[in-house]
């Protein structure tokens, strides 16, 4: 049997994919405007390179392998600025305190943290705040893991980073995440 | 025999940090328990890591249950660039 081969409509292409592709990138950018520019871009790749399209897969399919790259594209240019906007945080590491058990290290009490759930509009906005603070490196893993609950080789793969780089930066994230809510929140 | 099972703290937390998305190993668990046994900072910092990851769980159904759509205002530019683009 034959199989079936898949055509590009260019004309259609905003009405039928463009709320998909948005919302692709937005879980993994988390910038509006970002966003938009990424969906344009992948849209003008796709123009200039119509003539490449087999027709093997969908164009959707096919589309979003472009924004795929794009993300990847972005993803590596906020890694390579990491020199100059990277804010080392990890648990026990600062200078010649690394490895001690400093008593005033101990993480404060949070003895309200029962009373106050993820139901409140005021914890979730301070939650968000402290995601958006996070090198956008970090964020963008951490959502990508957290809050879209995607698979561990699902992210390396589209990123193109190994399972270790994945958790170290999680750890990062999680731990610049605690300090942020611990100032912001729990102790506030 | 134990020293291969002794870990740092770091290294305790990033394990605690995985286990929180079920994906330590069975070594890594057995690591990070014996190290939670003499080591009350890194308990402590469990302890949160649970709190936090209820609230990032709420969170998470939260923001999976938004719809982004670009406005139609959005569509229509694109829509424009991408005639320009064409020609």
């Amino acid at each position: 049997m034959a199989e079936k081969t898949h055509t590009l409509n260019t004309n259609k292409w905003i009405d039928n994919y463009a709320d998909y592709l948005y919302n692709y990138t937005i879980t993994r950018v988390n910038n509006s405007d970002l966003a938009k520019d990424l969906v344009q871009d992948t849209f003008f790749a796709g123009l200039k390179s119509a003539k490449n399209f087999q027709g093997k897969a969908t164009e959707r399919t096919w589309l979003v392998s472009i924004l795929k790259r794009k993300i990847i594209d972005h993803y590596r240019k906020i890694n390579s600025k990491k020199g100059q906007a990277e804010v080392r945080m990890n648990f026990y590491d600062d200078g010649e305190n690394e490895g001690s058990w400093l008593e005033e290290r101990v993480p404060q009490s949070w003895d309200n943290a029962s009373e106050k759930n993820i139901e409140n509009e005021e914890l979730r906005n301070q939650l968000e705040g402290c995601i958006n603070k996070l090198p956008e490196k970090y964020a963008m893993v951490f959502r990508m893991k957290t809050v879209q609950e995607f698979e561990t080789a699902e992210i390396c793969k589209e990123l193109e980073i190994t399972s270790s780089n994945l958790w170290v930066m999680i750890h990062r994230a999680r731990t610049q995440l605690r300090k942020c809510m611990e100032d912001n929140w729990f102790n506030n | 025999m134990f020293k291969n099972l002794k870990i740092t703290c770091d290294q305790a937390t990033t394990i605690c940090d995985k286990n929180q998305y079920s994906e330590a190993s069975i070594k890594e668990l057995i690591k990070l328990n014996i190290h939670l046994i003499k080591c009350r900072i890194c308990a402590v910092y469990t302890k949160h890591n649970i709190t936090l990851t209820n609230f990032y769980k709420g969170y998470s159904q939260h923001c999976k249950a938004l719809k982004n759509c670009m406005s139609a205002e959005d569509k229509e530019a694109l829509k424009t660039a991408l005639e320009q683009n064409k020609e």
